[in-house]
């Protein structure tokens, strides 16, 4: 335990270097513009600028990075609050009340509790990633193959379970991936497999394209469709709104953190932010005294889904690093950043890397202060950027979309396969097929089929390799509840209150 | 719903979307399952074949389709998938975007993306020319600097930047 404190003060040394701070500045102001442009979110943005970190050291990227990811979930608030679109899908819940809000002109204290609640649950979230992390990092170095394989395999099980999708298009959204992830070169026997004698096919499908086409090119067709009026309130955030502000959140501390437990836990699990902020709303209105007032701006309603949606997307990390399994389409594909560095995210990272592992837990503690000083002192400048006629901005997206998509591999054809995954977003999500856990599929493909291959191997083609141990049926088992768990609430309900049929 | 002014608005069912989808992710899950056939999915010399994994992948997508079709015809068929008019908005985006990404392979990152840019604020912005020119014209070269001089990663160019010398 103590090693570690020594290796987070050695990390504050590492994130402290000015450059360092200068990128998180940087990454946070990115991050903002990402998070309240509609058509790039955290994930796509990320997804683009990767190729730019390329030249950096992997620290500093990944610094870079993580801090456009705080900035995007910043940032989702702003267009919640002012504009009642959710920036970001994770900040729906908070348009509930902080719209409302806005509207009775209290926008600067709606964004002030959103930013500090936010803040306080990433915070919350990190100190967990603290001290949890490098404890299930030595754990899973005991891992074999068919215990990695049960983690991949909880981890898309409690896809299946938790998403409010049905269970059928969870499934099929994920082995697409899975099969995507297949295409191209087989890296155990160096056959080709599904490419049906296409050249462009050999490589196989890189997630990063896939990504900035489902999520952008996609979400701009979506936010066509919709029509695109943006009639924003403009808020004023000076010292005082702040403070007094301040003055009365420490009255939700109940609320607080039963939404940090909340969002922890929904996004180690993979749910994800979005779940959990509604969670966090859900319970809080149920709870609250005020809960009566829910939805006509109450500050409560910002405090609940905002502190969530920042702890799980931030605890997010926490599976990624210290068992190679990301937690949110974000992490996937900060994962897929740290493969193309050369670093093999998982257990091992904590004992080969540490400078680079606690570098990166010290900067997301400078990240999200810097980031909190950040939004306060720029929403005006942010509000006026969503002014930007759409006519002007989709454009400019659609450009950046198809620069990023280029970078990626300096390949021209991916910008086509870019826009073909943008017309799959949009028909996608259009019937409800939820597409985090497609990316994420594509993401752990190879791994999870060389995990599932490897205890094949060793137990001679036998299923029952994952039921040979107490560790990996324990871990089995635990996927298999989370898979089923709407069909047992399901039955536990009715069996408690028959309905008619 | 208060949009029964647009003539309470047609267009594609929730239905028909939803089996089409169902289909296409079946004939996705049949191509998936041909593809392992052929690579071999069964038990090799040196263990599993390449097309194990990826074999039952694709039986899961067909299995997880067949349900999904079911579901679909359940659909209300009164349901839209959305209004003519809101697929009309969407064509005018996507039309542009394909013949945009589609110039890039020929014509290099830049030209297309002026074009692109000024089509959107001309036609669906109407804005006047000058200010469509500057933005149009501006951001590819903003774009240029960052990358080409800043990052130092080459951009896809066509036989017009060879002609400019850049």
């Amino acid at each position: 335990m103590f090693d570690n404190f020594v290796n987070l003060w050695h990390g504050f040394a590492v994130a402290g270097d000015p450059f360092n701070i200068l990128l998180m500045v940087v990454g946070i102001l990115l991050g903002v513009i990402i998070g309240v442009l509609p058509g790039l979110g955290g994930a796509n943005g990320v997804a683009i600028l990767l190729p730019l970190t390329f030249s950096m050291s992997p620290t500093s990227a990944i610094i870079l990075l993580s801090c456009i990811y705080w900035g995007a979930l910043f940032g989702g608030a702003i267009t919640s609050v002012l504009f009642n679109i959710p920036g970001e899908p994770w900040s729906v819940a908070t348009t509930f009340d902080g719209h409302p809000m806005a509207r009775q002109g209290k926008a600067g204290e709606a964004l002030t509790a959103a930013f500090t609640s936010s803040f306080v649950g990433a915070f919350v979230a990190i100190l967990m990633i603290t001290l949890v992390a490098p404890l299930v990092a030595a754990f899973a170095l005991r891992f074999g193959p068919a215990e990695k394989f049960a983690v991949y395999f909880l981890a898309f099980c409690s896809f299946v379970g938790m998403s409010k999708e049905p269970p059928a298009k969870t499934i099929v959204s994920m082995m697409i991936g899975f099969a995507l992830a297949a295409v191209g070169l087989d890296m155990v026997t160096g056959q080709l497999r599904l490419t049906f004698g296409s050249e462009e096919l050999l490589n196989g499908f890189d997630f990063l394209i896939a990504v900035i086409g489902l999520f952008g090119i996609g979400e701009i067709l979506l936010t066509m469709e919709e029509g695109l009026e943006f009639r924003g309130k403009s808020a004023k955030i000076d010292a005082k709104v702040v403070l007094r502000t301040w003055a009365s959140l420490p009255r939700y501390w109940a609320t607080s953190i039963r939404s940090c437990i909340i969002g922890c836990w929904m996004g180690i699990t993979p749910a994800g932010a979005t779940p959990a902020s509604f969670m966090a709303y859900g319970i809080a209105k149920r709870v609250s005294k005020n809960g009566k007032n829910f939805g006509n701006g109450e500050i409560e309603g910002v405090v609940a889904p905002e502190t969530a949606a920042h702890a799980a997307g931030t605890s997010a990390l926490l599976p990624m690093l210290a068992l190679g399994v990301p937690g949110s389409p974000t992490a996937a594909v900060l994962l897929g950043g740290l493969l193309i560095w050369g670093l093999q995210p998982g257990p091992m990272l904590f004992v080969e890397q540490k400078d680079f592992v606690w570098g990166l837990i010290a900067s997301m503690y400078l990240g999200n202060v810097v980031g909190l000083i950040v939004v306060l002192t720029t929403v005006p400048l942010f509000a006026a950027i969503l002014r930007i006629p759409f006519s002007i901005i989709a454009p400019v997206i659609l450009v950046i979309c198809a620069i990023g998509a280029y970078t990626v591999n300096n390949n021209v054809f991916d910008v086509v396969m870019m826009l073909v995954f943008g017309v799959l977003g949009y028909v996608l999500k259009k019937t409800n097929y939820p597409l985090a856990p497609l990316v994420l599929a594509i993401v752990l493909g190879d791994s999870a089929e060389e995990a599932f291959r490897q205890s094949l191997l060793s137990s001679g083609g036998s299923i029952g390799i994952f039921w040979s141990n107490p560790l990996v049926s324990t871990i089995m088992g635990l996927g298999l509840v989370a898979a089923l768990y709407p069909m047992i609430s399901n039955l536990l309900s009715r069996l408690r209150s028959p309905q008619p049929a | 719903m208060s949009e029964t002014s647009h003539g309470a608005g047609t267009g594609p069912t929730q239905r028909n979307a939803e089996i089409g989808v169902a289909l296409l992710t079946l004939l996705f899950g049949l191509i998936v399952v041909y593809g392992s056939y052929i690579v071999g999915f069964g038990w090799g010399a040196d263990g599993p074949q390449a097309g194990f994994f990826p074999f039952y992948v694709g039986i899961a997508i067909c299995g997880c389709s067949l349900i999904n079709l079911a579901q679909g015809l359940r659909e209300n068929p009164a349901d839209l998938f959305a209004e003519w008019s809101q697929l009309r908005q969407v064509l005018k985006v996507l039309v542009p975007t394909t013949i945009y990404c589609l110039m890039v392979e020929p014509l290099g990152i830049y030209l297309p993306s002026i074009l692109l840019i000024a089509v959107f604020m001309k036609w669906l912005g109407k804005y006047s020319w000058p200010l469509t020119a500057a933005i149009a014209i501006g951001v590819p070269a903003a774009f240029y600097f960052v990358f080409e001089k800043w990052f130092l990663i080459p951009l896809p160019k066509g036989p017009v930047e060879a002609l400019l010398g850049l």
